[in-house]
């Protein structure tokens, strides 16, 4: 005798495994395309928005207040401070840095706007607020378009920045 | 004295004021969805002279499956400039019904303008598989069907019911494509006729090359603008006299795809009947789709259809909609009309619908 | 012109990790028939539904309003899909209040749902772009850093974060639906769980739900019907507010968002708020990882910049402990994170309490409630205040 329609001793369908891949071609835009240039050649790139004056680092194209296009071009030193930071500790797919690890917020010397980046060469336990840090760039070889060109951030050095500084690029 | 149309929808008129679109094109490469919709914004602006800080409410439709990654519309609002904070919505929808929302707002009196804008991109991914994951994913998704085949079983199932013809299809692209020749913004325009374009291969029978929607990259913005305001930004406002969108099942088994009962309803909601209507701007991708809306809305044969070329001659995702209804007040304000229907489609085979009805005074 | 609208109608789910026993369909559907059953109606009786929920990658379907139209009685309706990211919840119910206070419908539905065990969440927060490295380990590595911010900027000590994640577990044992029960937390417990983005430890993050919440909003009209056939008295809407800001800008203040306070001010203009830690009886307000408690204290004016965590360490916002202005009597988002329906969460739980329905964690005689939600990188925000009386 066969099943009653709708059922089985298998119990009721729990999931339903239905993959979805879609792949799509990514257009960075006429703005983040001279930054990834820039990072091409070991160099980071700011833009000014002509209206309110302030730089913008990793810059979509517009200045988020004004809505306007940021066209000038501002090239930026390889150091600045950590605004702040967090130690990433956990596991997730994909992952390719080793956890433990220092997330950090990077406000490069000259730029208004701070951008997350990997800070190594430096225990977990010593990061803090107001450190200064350089930019290790990977070999001249294999510098591309892309933020893989800058390997991660280390301390260079220098003393600590003063909090007025950068406390409002928190 | 400001004189205002008599209102089917809606207590306090509203009227759209402004509108700017993007060139529609197969492909736009160069430029990201901020940097669209920036010209597209400052333009929407600057035709009625004002600026972000002089609208009370921004609202805005996108999907982040054209973008291929979440919170899309996130970095879009950079194309406004959000500061001082604002009131700010959005809508996984077309613009149009962004456009919805900012009228419901306006409506209360709090605010007497309001900014609506959108964007979509066919270009990023492959649309025939993206537009699969907006079907029901248990029965429908997994078959990964097309909106072109389906959008074929819309068709064909209009001639088996002797409703319409393969020609009739042919007849509305020709139509479309040659009055988009005299739209600056149209992608696809040409100067055919219905026999020549018969002549074309199936894509999916009985649908040919011509009777289907281009791929687009673009985007659009509206200034809408209440009471005496909308007098002060414009001299002819098309005031939004009736305003109303309903949506089917989902299923296409349990519809009859001949016929848009939705767009019927919404359509006697928006009042669309009351008085003659002179032009109607509707959003339907699929030729033989047109004949179902006109059918679904009464209009007259007298009625100009689409004089923008309509969706067959630029299709930008998620602001195909909101363009009809710029398109439709363009024809108020030059006075070219008195009175037009602007309506927008979300889903397969026309599944939910909005009509819009603009008058000017 | 604004019509008065008030809740009268509440549903949700059970929350829970996974919810293997339901399709997107029926887990939506749960919530809106027992807000429609709490209202005295039928899918009939509603005029228009708003259904609201984040990104569609969290389980794999674009535009699920259109696949989700029958289910939620919507065919020959008005529906509408909201999308504000984690704020979606408010906003949703925000945009359903606006349908009934500009007297377009008398009694609308909002949805607000995530199924997110369908897809891979940590992946749809952060679907990898090209260009750029994933340095971003989920939501709480973006928010982790704006945390030790205010950490440095207010002098807190260091268990103020770790006491809100005890307090909101421990208030969530009085509320049936509430994803996490854990009766045995305590500071020991959340300190020893793992690190996961310094400060945050584990246990003071949200978790991941499968969820649904659901409200029927109704006119006046549609309150008298509903008090009559049902006995119970709604949650009138006394001031409703959206505010959002760029994410990144130079000189941005991300632990005080400017949009956050501009919000609150507008709110409580409308809803004649003079003093909100007096005005309130309670309130549900979006604290997803631990330190947002004492962070949005201060951003919703409760006290003045810089003492958020003294009224988190004196237990004011503690239910259990009498506190004056207790917060999240429901568990918060910290016990039940179904990110779509979250902010709804929030302002359904308001609603619940003044209309005395709350049950086991009801506060006592709650007479006026706020409920807030926000999203993105704190940009988004959507508030509303509800009470007992009519405005």
């Amino acid at each position: 005798m066969s099943e009653p329609v709708g059922e089985s001793e298998r119990g009721p369908v729990t999931h339903m495994a239905a993959t979805t891949k879609l792949d799509y071609v990514f257009t960075p835009g006429v703005a983040q395309s001279k930054n990834l240039h820039g990072l091409e050649q070991g160099k980071f790139i700011g833009q000014r928005c002509p209206k309110c004056k302030k730089v913008y680092t990793l810059s979509r194209g517009s200045c988020p207040t004004d809505g306007l296009p940021t066209d000038e071009i501002v090239e930026l030193p390889n150091t600045g401070t950590v605004t702040t930071y967090c130690v990433v500790n956990v596991p997730f797919a994909g992952q390719s840095i080793e956890i433990p690890y220092i997330c950090a917020q990077i406000l490069l010397d000259g730029a208004n706007l701070s951008f997350m980046g990997l800070i190594q060469e430096i225990p977990t336990g010593d990061i803090r607020m107001g450190l200064r840090v350089e930019a290790v760039w990977v070999a001249p070889e294999e510098l591309g378009p892309t933020m893989a060109s800058v390997k991660y951030f280390r301390p260079n050095g220098e003393p600590d920045a003063d909090f007025e500084t950068y406390k409002e690029y928190l | 004295m400001s004189t205002f149309p008599d209102l089917t929808s809606g207590h306090r008129p509203v009227g759209v004021v402004s509108f700017a679109q993007y060139d529609n094109v197969r492909r736009e490469g160069d430029h990201n969805e901020v940097e669209m919709l920036m010209p597209v914004v400052a333009e929407v602006f600057a035709n009625v002279g004002i600026t972000k800080d002089d609208v009370g409410f921004i609202c805005s439709g996108s999907t982040d499956y054209l973008v291929g990654g979440p919170f899309s519309f996130v970095t879009a609002l950079d194309a406004v400039g959000v500061w001082p904070p604002r009131a700010e919505s959005h809508v996984e929808m077309d613009g149009a019904w962004a456009l919805y929302e900012a009228w419901v707002l306006l409506q209360e009196g709090e605010i007497d303008a309001a900014l609506v804008y959108c964007f979509g991109r066919s270009s990023p991914g492959d649309l025939t598989e993206i537009m699969a994951v907006q079907l029901d994913p248990y029965y429908m998704a997994p078959l990964w069907p097309d909106p072109t085949s389906l959008a074929a079983l819309q068709a064909q199932s209009m001639i088996d019911a002797g409703m319409a013809t393969e020609a009739d299809f042919a007849a509305v692209a020709s139509r479309a494509r040659r009055s988009a020749l005299a739209n600056p913004k149209a992608q696809v325009a040409y100067d055919r006729s219905p026999e020549e374009l018969l002549r074309e291969d199936y894509e999916v029978a009985p649908l040919r090359r011509h009777a289907l929607p281009p791929l687009t990259d673009g985007c659009a913005a509206v200034v809408l603008a209440a009471g005496d305001r909308a007098y002060e930004l414009c001299e002819r406002p098309a005031f939004i006299t009736g305003i109303d969108h309903r949506i089917e099942t989902h299923a296409l088994g349990a519809r009859d795809l001949t016929h848009s009962p939705s767009t019927e309803l919404a359509g006697r909601k928006a009042g669309v009947d009351k008085k003659k209507v002179d032009v109607a701007e509707l959003h339907a991708p699929f030729a033989h789709q047109e004949l179902i809306l006109v059918d679904a809305l009464g209009l007259a044969d007298d009625v100009e259809l689409c004089p923008s070329g309509g969706a067959l001659a630029a299709n930008p995702m998620m602001s195909a909609g909101l363009i009809r209804i710029g398109e439709a007040a363009k024809v108020i304000w030059s006075g070219q009309a008195d009175r037009a229907v602007a309506h927008a489609t979300s889903g397969p085979c026309l599944q939910q619908n909005l009509v819009c009805v603009l008058e000017g005074v | 012109m604004s019509e008065r609208c008030a809740v009268i109608g509440i549903g949700q789910t059970v929350a829970k990790a996974k919810r293997e026993d339901v399709s997107i369909a029926g887990l939506v559907r749960e919530a809106a028939v027992m807000a429609l059953e709490d209202a005295g109606l039928t899918f009939a009786d509603i005029d228009a539904v708003v259904l609201g929920k984040a990104p569609d990658m969290f389980e794999g379907v674009m535009m699920p309003e259109l696949y989700l139209a029958a289910a939620l009685g919507a065919v020959g309706k008005p529906m509408f899909r909201v999308h504000t990211a984690g704020s979606v919840g408010g906003s949703t119910a925000i945009v359903a209040a606006h349908l009934v206070a500009a007297g377009i419908h008398d009694r609308v539905l909002t949805v607000a749902f995530e199924k997110q065990s369908d897809s891979d969440a940590m992946w749809a927060l952060s679907v990898p772009q090209p260009f750029s490295t994933p340095l971003l380990a989920g939501a709480g590595g973006y928010f982790a850093p704006i945390i030790r911010a205010y950490m440095h900027r207010s002098g807190a000590p260091r268990d103020t974060g770790m006491k809100v994640a005890v307090k909101d577990r421990l208030q969530a044992l009085n509320n049936p639906f509430a994803h996490l029960h854990l009766p045995d937390i305590d500071l020991k417990m959340v300190e020893d769980s793992i690190m996961l983005w310094d400060p945050l430890h584990y246990l003071e993050a949200c978790p991941s739900s499968d969820g649904a919440a659901a409200m029927v909003i109704g006119s006046e009209r549609a309150v008298a019907q509903a008090e009559s056939d049902t006995g119970k008295r709604p949650a009138w809407i006394h001031g409703m507010a959206m505010r959002s800001e760029p994410t990144m800008f130079a000189g941005r203040d991300q632990v005080n968002p400017q949009a956050g306070r501009d919000c609150a001010a507008d709110l409580y203009r409308q809803a004649g708020i003079s003093d909100p830690r007096a005005d309130f009886d309670m309130a549900e307000i979006y604290v997803p990882f631990s330190w947002y408690e004492p962070m949005w204290l201060e951003n919703l004016g409760f006290c003045a910049e810089g003492d958020g965590w003294k009224l988190t360490e004196e237990g004011a916002t503690s239910m259990l402990t009498g506190g004056d202005i207790p917060w999240n009597c429901s568990g918060g988002v910290l016990s039940s994170n179904p990110i779509g329906a979250s902010g709804m969460l929030r302002f359904l739980e308001t609603a619940l309490q003044v209309r005395g329905l709350a049950g086991a964690h009801q506060v006592p005689d709650a007479r006026r409630a706020l409920g807030q939600a926000y999203g993105g990188g704190s940009q988004f925000f959507a508030m509303w205040v509800v009470g007992v009386d009519k405005p």
